[in-house]
C-alpha cells in the first residue's frame, strides 16, 4: 500500500527500499492530484508560461543559426516518432502476448547458433534505428540470449528491404553498393553477437525494472507502450539535439578537406556517421551527396550509421544501462569500421 | 517522474504530433508520405496516456477504498515511477505547438553543398508541356548538367525557389530536397544571369521564367557544378504549401 504523495511527487522512488508504507492521516481531505505541488502543476506552469511569453521566446530564437537548429531538432523527432512507436508497440507485443516458450522455439537453442538466425531474421523489421532498441530490449527480456537479441538489434536497421531500396535508389550507377552495404552490416551484426558471447558479462546489462506482474493483459500492454516511449524517447531527445548541433555547428567544407587523404575520409566519415545520426532510411541519400569521398569511405558510414550514432548511444544508455553503452558502441564502431573496409576492398 | 506525469507528457507529446500532421505543420520537417504514419503514432500516444491517466486515477481513488486489499500490498507505487530524462519530451512539444521553426532555408542551403550528384539519372524524357514548361529546380539543374541542356532546347521554362546568396553575395535560386527529414536537407542551387533578381532579401520565395544558358559555376562548399538559367521574368510569391522537394 502506498501513500498519495509517492504518486505525485518527484524523488520517492527508492529501489529496492520498501516505501510507501505510511498512511495519510485519515482526516486529511484526499485529492485525486496529490497533497502537494506535483510535477504535473510545474510543468504546467512552465508551458502557460511559455505560452505567455511566446513572441520574447521566439524572438529569442530567430537568428538564422538558432533557427535551422530548431528545425532539424524538431525534424529529427518528428521523423522518428513513428517508427519509435512503432518498435514500442511491437515490443510490448512482444513483452506480453508472445510467450516465452515461443522464442525458445523459434531460435536455435545453442546461443552461437541463434546469433545468426537473429541478425538474418532482422529483414522483416521494416524501420530505422530507433525502433529496435525497445524491441531488442522486450527480447532479452523474454529470455532471448543477448548475444541473438544484440544482433538483431544491429543488423535490423540496415539490411531491411526499405533501407535497401533507399540504398539502390541513392546509388543508381553503383549496385553494388547495395550488396556491400547488406554483406556487411550482417558480418557485424554477427560478429558483434559472438564477441557477445565470447566477452560479454551479463551484469553490463541492466534493464530498467518494470512491474508488469499482477496487471490485466491490456493494462500491462500500454504499460509497457508507456514505459517504453518514456525511456527510449526522453534518450531520443538527447541524441536529436546533439545531431541537430553537429548539423549546424560544422559546415560541409571542414569536411570536404580531409576526402583526399584514405585512411582520414574513412574515419572522417565513420565519425560523421555517429555524429549525425541520420535514420537508416535516410543515410544513403546523404552518402551518395558525399561525392568527393571514396565508396569505400561511404560504405564505412552506410555500415556504421545505423549501428552507432549519438541518438542510438544516448538510447542505449537508457534501455540497457550505462555500463552496457560505454562497452558495446565503441566496439561496435571499431568492429564496423573494419568489415566495411575489408568488405569494400572486395566488393566495391 | 512519476506516472501521471508520464501521462501528461506522452498526452502532449502524441497531441502535438496529431496537430502538425493534420494541418501542414509537418511540411516543414518530414517528406509528405510520413503523414499517416504520424497520425497513427500521435494516436497511439494519446492512448497510451489516456490509459496511463486512467490507471492512475483508479488506483488513487482505489486506494481510498480498498485499502486492506491484499493485492496492493507490494508496493505498486513504484511501477509508474519512470527516468527523468522523460521530461526531455517536453522539447519537442514545445518546439512543435509553440515554436514551430520554419523550413530550412537560406542558412542551411549555405551550410551545405549543391547536391545534384546524388540525383543523377541517365535518361531525360522531354519537358512537360506548356509554355513556359513548369519544371522543378531539380529537374532543370540535372537536365542541364548532366544532359548539357540538350532536352531543355530553346523551350522557356518556369520554377520556383527561394533566392540565398552565394560565396560572393550574388543571388542564387535554390530549393532544398528531402529524402527522408530536414536532418538531411540539401540545397539545389541555380544561377541566374540576363534579368536575374538583385537585392532581395535571402529566403523570399520567387517564380522565375527564363531559357537554358551554358554558363556553369562552382559551389564554394564542395566545388560541384552549379548550372545557370537565363531569367526572363520573374515575380514574388508565397512560399508553396511544401517547400521541399
Amino acid at each position: 500500500m502506498s501513500d498519495v504523495t509517492a504518486q505525485t511527487t518527484e524523488g520517492h522512488h527508492h529501489p529496492g527500499a520498501p516505501t510507501g508504507e505510511s498512511e495519510p492521516p485519515p482526516e486529511r481531505p484526499r485529492r485525486v492530484f496529490g497533497d502537494r505541488i506535483g510535477s504535473v502543476e510545474v510543468l504546467t506552469a512552465v508551458l502557460v508560461l511559455l505560452v505567455v511569453f511566446r513572441g520574447p521566446v521566439s524572438g529569442a530564437i530567430s537568428s538564422p543559426r538558432l533557427q535551422t537548429w530548431t528545425t532539424v531538432f524538431v525534424s529529427v523527432m518528428v521523423q522518428a516518432v513513428p517508427f519509435l512507436v512503432f518498435g514500442v508497440v511491437l515490443s510490448a507485443v512482444i513483452a506480453v502476448f508472445v510467450p516465452p516458450s515461443f522464442w525458445a522455439k523459434a531460435l536455435p537453442r545453442h546461443p552461437a547458433l541463434a546469433v545468426p538466425v537473429a541478425s538474418v531474421a532482422g529483414v522483416v523489421l521494416p524501420g530505422c534505428e530507433c525502433g529496435s532498441v525497445p524491441i531488442a530490449g522486450s527480447l532479452i527480456r523474454r529470455g532471448v540470449t543477448p548475444a541473438a537479441a544484440l544482433a538483431f538489434l544491429l543488423a535490423a536497421p540496415a539490411i531491411n528491404p526499405i533501407v535497401l531500396t533507399a540504398t539502390a535508389v541513392a546509388f543508381p550507377n553503383n549496385p553494388e553498393m547495395v550488396v556491400a552495404r547488406g554483406a556487411a552490416s550482417l558480418v557485424v551484426a554477427m560478429v558483434m553477437g559472438w564477441l557477445w558471447l565470447r566477452l560479454g558479462k551479463a551484469e553490463w546489462i541492466r534493464l530498467p525494472r518494470r512491474h508488469d506482474e499482477g496487471l490485466g493483459k491490456l493494462t500491462a500492454f500500454w504499460a509497457a507502450v508507456r514505459h517504453d516511449v518514456i525511456h527510449a524517447g526522453g534518450f531520443l531527445v538527447v541524441g536529436a539535439m546533439a545531431a541537430a548541433t553537429i548539423n549546424v555547428v560544422v559546415p560541409e567544407r571542414w569536411l570536404l578537406t580531409l576526402a583526399d587523404n584514405p585512411v582520414l575520409s574513412v574515419l572522417a566519415l565513420a565519425v560523421l556517421a555517429v555524429v549525425l545520426s541520420i535514420c537508416s532510411e535516410a543515410d544513403a541519400f546523404v552518402a551518395a551527396s558525399l561525392s568527393q569521398f571514396s565508396l569505400t569511405s561511404r560504405l564505412v558510414f552506410l555500415v556504421v550509421g545505423p549501428m552507432v550514432d549519438l541518438k542510438l548511444i544516448s538510447m542505449q544508455t537508457g534501455v540497457f544501462g550505462r555500463r552496457f553503452a560505454t562497452r558495446f558502441s565503441p566496439a561496435t564502431f571499431m568492429v564496423a569500421v573494419l568489415v566495411a573496409v575489408g568488405v569494400g576492398a572486395v566488393i566495391l | 517522474m512519476n506516472r501521471q506525469a508520464q501521462g501528461v507528457v506522452l498526452l502532449l507529446l502524441g497531441g502535438a504530433v496529431l496537430k502538425a500532421s493534420l494541418t501542414d505543420v509537418f511540411l516543414r520537417y518530414v517528406k509528405e508520405g510520413l503523414q499517416p504514419f504520424l497520425i497513427a503514432a500521435g494516436a497511439v500516444l494519446v492512448v497510451a496516456a489516456v490509459m496511463t491517466l486512467v490507471h492512475d486515477l483508479r488506483q488513487q481513488l482505489g486506494k481510498g477504498q480498498a485499502r486492506d486489499s491484499a493485492d496492493d500490498g507490494h508496493g505498486h507505487d513504484h511501477d509508474g515511477h519512470g527516468p527523468a530524462v522523460g521530461w526531455l519530451l517536453v522539447l519537442p512539444v514545445i518546439g512543435l505547438l509553440l515554436v514551430a521553426p520554419p523550413a530550412l532555408g537560406s542558412f542551411a542551403a549555405g551550410q551545405a553543398g549543391t547536391a545534384l550528384s546524388s540525383q543523377a539519372i541517365s535518361d531525360y524524357p522531354p519537358l512537360p508541356p506548356g509554355d513556359p514548361a513548369e519544371i522543378s529546380v531539380l529537374e532543370y539543374a540535372s537536365r542541364a548538367v548532366y544532359d548539357n541542356g540538350t532536352s531543355i532546347g530553346d523551350r522557356t521554362v518556369k520554377m520556383t525557389g527561394f533566392v540565398s546568396p552565394g560565396a560572393a553575395g550574388e543571388l542564387m535560386l535554390t530549393r532544398m530536397i528531402l529524402s527522408c527529414c530536414a536532418a538531411d536537407g540539401r540545397p539545389i542551387k541555380l544561377g541566374m544571369t540576363g534579368g536575374a533578381p538583385v537585392d532581395l532579401p535571402a529566403d523570399t520565395w520567387i517564380e522565375v521564367t527564363g531559357k537554358y544558358s551554358a554558363k556553369v559555376g562552382t559551389d564554394a562548399v564542395n566545388g560541384e557544378q552549379i548550372p545557370y538559367v537565363d531569367v526572363q521574368t520573374w515575380v514574388r510569391i508565397d512560399p508553396p504549401r511544401n517547400q521541399y522537394q
